[in-house]
């Protein structure tokens, strides 16, 4: 009988093009998103060495970090204008398939592979951009890669990769009522810091994953990174089949269902073995918020900011004084007194449907506390479309929030979307670095229940103890 | 990408962990569309004020530094986005060599990429070194990769381990792309079999 093997082994062997001892393997790629601040310099790379894309038909391009959510077309900031001018033209002179700003599938690169059934189990998906583990969700291995990768990816469709250790993180029993993937894996990096993910490829197990719908599964390997792992996934299942069936790229008829077993056939063997495990229970796990300037520093919404004496080291020391310096934050505050500025609900974390279905159902018949500025950015052009068929705009806007068009926005604020210098934001994204929203910004990374809660509060609450209006 | 064999220079402490990618180049500078001209904005909301003055109390911005081009930081650097502006900061500033007790691993990768050589050491020596920087005038280290060692010119002496690839394609300033396609054959064979799948 062969070995018991992980999702992760499979994969890997599947596609490798080359080995040979003392080189990392040739990986095969299936599939290469691009977008506009990531690739220009690999498209030069490859004019200078007159070399073509080798599959442009494994390739697919966006725009997403610069778009404009409001007025499409007033792009004040020339140098954006130019990036995605260099995006269109190169994917013209290159062949590369792209949804441009004004394309139907325009949206974020993590929300729009899935969407139209590019992302599929047991690909080999790469990006120019560190939140490619989003993939991982259906059980393709996807990872972020530099630029150089980028040329190299463009110009051979493989990648030079050692094969990586693999980390089982295995959620233990079900996530409580009220709590959500992000508070999940929030938590999971709470719990274990923003490395111990780092030279591993993750898988995420247990009944709690398994429970988990395909948006949460995204939310969930989407933050792998933040722990440090390139990649992070989950083996398929029927879930993971039946939201891809009908999807633009992926087979149809007797096909799908031969492909679908093949699918799921990939999850991991009974008996397979990680080189590490770690543990969590979910029926701890609270909703989160982060007070700190890295998702590691997060605490639950009941608990207190921590406090520098507390640290064990004295450079741990120096990290919490020089975040509760940056933040406006006093050492034990309890998070919920924090009263905040913005609300972001968006990004490739958490910008999809079911994303902003829950936000809504809290937010309806409320109102945005005044003084607060609230967005809601939806993660695609689709998205947007089929939120705005079940009224969810309606109930976003009524309440006060901004309803604008899709892409990264105020994640990166790469476009205008800009949280002011000292000002605080409760962010449904996944990095709360310094400067991360608008330099000097401050950012609370919450689930998007939590940050629909905190915009009619005005500061952060318990969501499961936030009262639903019975209309 | 210049080769590395064996690097001299002046060393910048820089005793924070886990900084990311995004403090070491802000992403308002990431719109650019060549690779050259970063260096300007390294570490840009750390060492200039909204004003666009340089910050005193931003170590870098420290005459004693100035010329440095072996940056020691903690652990975890290069953490979050993967933006390879960053390598093209530290590059175009000058940095050729980053020593850390541990990377994050896209930044490890862009940086091999680029000619910069990650050296990853025990949390005691990296201390160690940041110390000497700090107090020394002028503290400058000796990094050969050829014989994976790192010395001072006091009494410090470590080695590092670099995989055997990354080391080779920094030792001879390789073109990447170039290598692998001298397996191009191998890639036909691969998309063919996989095409009778």
């Amino acid at each position: 009988m062969q070995k018991p093997k992980t999702i992760i082994e499979k994969i890997w062997d599947q596609h490798v093009v080359h080995q040979e001892e003392g080189k990392p393997d040739l990986l095969y790629i299936d599939l290469h998103l691009v977008h506009e601040v990531t690739s220009p310099q690999a498209f030069e790379g490859l004019r200078m060495n007159d070399r073509k894309v080798r599959r442009p038909d494994l390739t697919y391009a966006t725009m997403d970090h610069n778009v404009p959510t409001i007025h499409r077309h007033i792009i004040k900031d020339q140098i954006s204008k130019t990036q995605m001018d260099t995006l269109k033209s190169n994917c013209e002179e290159f062949g590369v398939p792209l949804a441009d700003i004004d394309h139907p599938d325009q949206g974020i690169v993590h929300v729009i592979g899935p969407e139209l059934g590019l992302t599929q189990p047991g690909k080999t998906i790469v990006c120019g951009d560190s939140h490619t583990s989003t993939h991982g969700a259906f059980g393709a291995l996807a990872f972020g890669i530099g630029t150089s990768e980028v040329e190299h990816v463009l110009a051979t469709q493989t990648i030079w990769q050692a094969p990586p250790k693999t980390l089982n993180v295995k959620v233990n029993g079900k996530l409580g009522k009220g709590i959500t993937a992000k508070d999940l894996i929030l938590a999971i990096i709470g719990k274990y810091g923003v490395r111990f993910g780092t030279g591993y490829v993750v898988e995420y197990t247990g009944e709690a994953i398994r429970s988990l719908s395909m948006e949460g599964r995204m939310t969930v390997c989407n933050m792998s990174i933040e722990a440090g792992a390139r990649a992070g996934l989950i083996s398929p299942d029927d879930i993971t089949v039946e939201f891809l069936r009908g999807r633009r790229h992926v087979p149809k008829g007797e096909v799908f269902e031969k492909v679908a077993k093949e699918w799921k056939a990939l999850a991991t063997d009974a008996g397979a073995t990680y080189d590490a495990t770690v543990e969590i229970n979910a029926d701890e796990v609270e909703p989160q918020v982060t007070w700190g300037t890295n998702p590691g520093m997060c605490i639950p919404v009941s608990g207190s900011v921590p406090n520098p004496e507390d640290a064990k080291t004295a450079n741990g020391k120096d990290e919490i004084n020089r975040a509760l310096e940056y933040m406006g934050l006093e050492a034990g505050q309890p998070i919920s007194s924090v009263k905040i500025d913005h609300v972001f609900i968006g990004s490739c974390t958490n910008s999809r449907l079911s994303d902003l279905t829950r936000a809504a159902e809290i937010v309806k018949g409320h109102k945005v506390k005044s003084g607060i500025r609230a967005m809601v950015v939806p993660g695609s052009h689709s998205v947007k479309k089929a939120a705005e068929a079940e009224g969810l705009d309606q109930i976003f806007k009524e309440a006060g929030f901004e309803w604008r068009e899709a892409g990264c926005s105020m994640c990166l604020g790469m476009n205008d979307d800009i949280v002011p210098a000292g000002e605080r934001c409760a962010s449904t994204s996944n990095r709360n670095f310094e400067g991360r929203q608008g330099a000097g910004a401050r950012t609370h990374l919450v689930s998007p229940e939590m940050a629909a809660a905190a915009a009619i509060e005005g500061h952060f609450v318990d969501v499961r103890k936030f009262s639903i209006p019975t209309a | 990408m210049e080769p590395i064999r064996v690097h001299e220079g002046r060393v910048y402490p820089l005793n924070r962990s886990n900084i990311d990618t995004d403090q070491i180049i802000p992403k308002q500078f990431l719109k650019r569309i060549s690779r050259q001209g970063f260096g300007q904005f390294l570490f840009f909301n750390w060492r200039f004020d909204n004003e666009g003055n340089p910050r005193p109390d931003f170590s870098l911005n420290d005459p004693k530094y100035q010329h440095a081009s072996i940056l020691v930081a903690g652990e975890n650097f290069g953490c979050g986005s993967s933006r390879e502006h960053a390598p093209w900061a530290l590059l175009d500033y000058g940095f050729k060599v980053i020593i850390a007790p541990s990377f994050a691993d896209i930044f490890n990768n862009n940086c091999t990429k680029n000619g910069i050589l990650p050296v990853q050491l025990t949390e005691e020596e990296t201390q160690l070194l940041m110390d000497r920087a700090d107090n020394e005038n002028d503290y400058t280290l000796k990094v050969d990769l050829e014989n994976k060692r790192v010395y001072d010119s006091i009494d410090f002496e470590a080695s590092f381990d670099l995989p055997e690839y990354p080391r080779e394609m920094l030792l001879n300033g390789w073109d990447e792309i170039g290598v692998t396609l001298t397996y191009a054959d191998k890639i036909d064979q691969f998309e063919a079999k996989k095409q009778t799948l």
